[in-house]
């Protein structure tokens, strides 16, 4: 009996002690809420315009938002933001977050910023694990290679040339690293064929936020020879 | 336990610092120091985490059963680390992005339970939060010196990326040691770390051998070498 008391006393006092802090955990939350949304929001809006210039659009590019699914082309099976830019109500641009899932430590998350007529606008690297002083020259502030995806298209170059020159390709790899660099091109590549078979309907779709749901995308038979 | 308020400086900063000596919190000191920025970032998170938890523990420590210790401290430090996520969130967004899962890590630190049970749980609010910011520079200041150590050896910079701490303004506070500077990858690669930890400790030995020798020169009586009271990694 006496036990039980006891063991009840304690608890109740643990209890308090998570209630008092689980209270002031929440009015933290609280306060602090829309600070961090605003801080995530800018953000985001800094990467996106490194990828599609302000001066081109005129919409809120951070709400006018779809996710997307394609696990063969985006290179991850989670839903992937893409961001429409328009001016007067016009398609100008779209920025895809999509992934080089064969980095040489693990996925390479990009933002690629393709035009409404297909060329590219620009690419940035969002985050990655590639080994430091080697890999990570696809980070614009180490190098500006990543740069070099600007005005690139499907047609420009032709297909073979989507590769780094070690495989006879047009882009540079890096001394000491070839992996990173091969992974990067590959997927700006297959983001780029992915916004050839989907662009009938990715700036027509209605915006997603705030109501996050992803949707698999049927997309038609390859009509390109698979790209290695 | 009756130290006075310079003993318990000197104990944190120092004597007992809590990286060079008891050793504990490694993974995130090997972790994230790289630069001196994540370095200092994650060394003010924690003192705050720590003399918070300290002031907290030491204000409770009459009320709370001895088997309810450990699920109490957890409790209170678990708060004051979800509280400082939010805050650097909210205010430092960029080097959150930077420090990421250590942050949140920063509960599993066991230099600060270890604070909580040795030191705030026997002793006055005051004391107990002095121990707790003693503690805590003494980590950060460990933390700094490797990160400025990595960073000269491995980028050439001191103070890059500066404005993810203390915004746009501080672009220019980056100094450019070594100009067109390749780098040298085993000081920013993890093993680093270890190996500028180690010679980090070396040297306090080294320093620490010299003043005994120098006192026991003088006839004084020579105390006791470094106390380690708590050695769980």
């Amino acid at each position: 009996m006496k036990l039980s008391r006891y063991m009840l006393r304690s608890a109740l006092i643990l209890g308090l002690f998570a209630l008092i802090g689980g209270g002031v955990v929440a009015a933290i939350y609280q306060t602090t809420a829309p600070r961090i949304a605003e801080a995530e929001r800018a953000y985001m809006l800094r990467s996106l315009h490194a990828v599609i210039p302000p001066s081109l659009h005129d919409n809120d590019i951070y709400h006018d938002m779809i996710e997307v699914r394609d696990p063969e082309l985006l290179g991850t099976d989670k839903p992937v933001p893409v961001f429409r830019a328009r001016r007067e109500g016009r398609p100008v641009a779209l920025a895809i977050m999509s992934v080089a899932p064969d980095g040489y430590n693990g996925a390479i998350r990009l933002l690629v910023g393709i035009r409404v007529d297909g060329t590219l606008l620009g690419v940035r690297v969002i985050s990655h694990q590639e080994t430091p002083g080697l890999g990570d020259a696809i980070e614009e502030r180490r190098s500006d290679w990543i740069l070099g995806f600007t005005g690139r298209s499907l047609s420009n170059p032709e297909p073979k040339g989507w590769h780094v020159q070690r495989d006879g390709g047009v882009f540079d790899q890096f001394t000491g690293a070839t992996i990173t660099p091969r992974a990067v091109v590959k997927a700006v590549y297959n983001t780029l064929r992915f916004y050839k078979r989907n662009k009938d309907w990715l700036f027509t779709r209605p915006s997603e936020n705030p109501a996050r749901e992803a949707q698999d995308i049927e997309h038609a038979e390859s009509e390109e020879p698979p790209h290695e | 336990m009756s130290d006075g308020p310079r003993e318990i400086l000197n104990e944190g900063l120092w004597r007992n610092n809590t990286a060079l000596v008891q050793l504990l919190g490694l993974c995130p000191l090997l972790a994230v120091s790289g630069t001196v920025i994540n370095a200092l970032g994650l060394g003010l998170a924690t003192t705050l985490v720590m003399a918070g938890s300290n002031v907290t523990v030491s204000l409770v420590r009459n009320l709370v059963r001895p088997e309810l210790r450990i699920p109490t401290f957890v409790l209170v430090i678990a708060c004051f680390v979800t509280a400082v996520e939010l805050l650097m969130k909210a205010f430092v967004y960029d080097l959150y992005l930077v420090l990421g899962i250590f942050i949140p890590l920063i509960v599993t630190n066991c230099v600060i339970i270890a604070r909580a049970e040795a030191f705030a749980a026997k002793n006055n609010v005051g004391r107990s939060l002095l121990d707790g910011l003693a503690m805590g520079v003494g980590f950060s200041l460990v933390l700094v010196v490797l990160g400025g150590l990595r960073e000269i050896l491995g980028h050439g910079t001191l103070l890059a990326q500066a404005d993810l701490m203390f915004g746009p303004a501080a672009h220019g506070l980056t100094l450019t040691l070594i100009p067109e500077y390749r780098g040298f990858l085993l000081a920013i690669l993890p093993p680093g770390a270890f190996l500028g930890l180690g010679l980090l400790i070396a040297l306090k030995n080294v320093i620490d051998r010299r003043h005994a020798a120098r006192r026991a020169l003088r006839g004084a009586v020579s105390p006791a070498g470094p106390a380690v009271e708590t050695a769980k990694p």
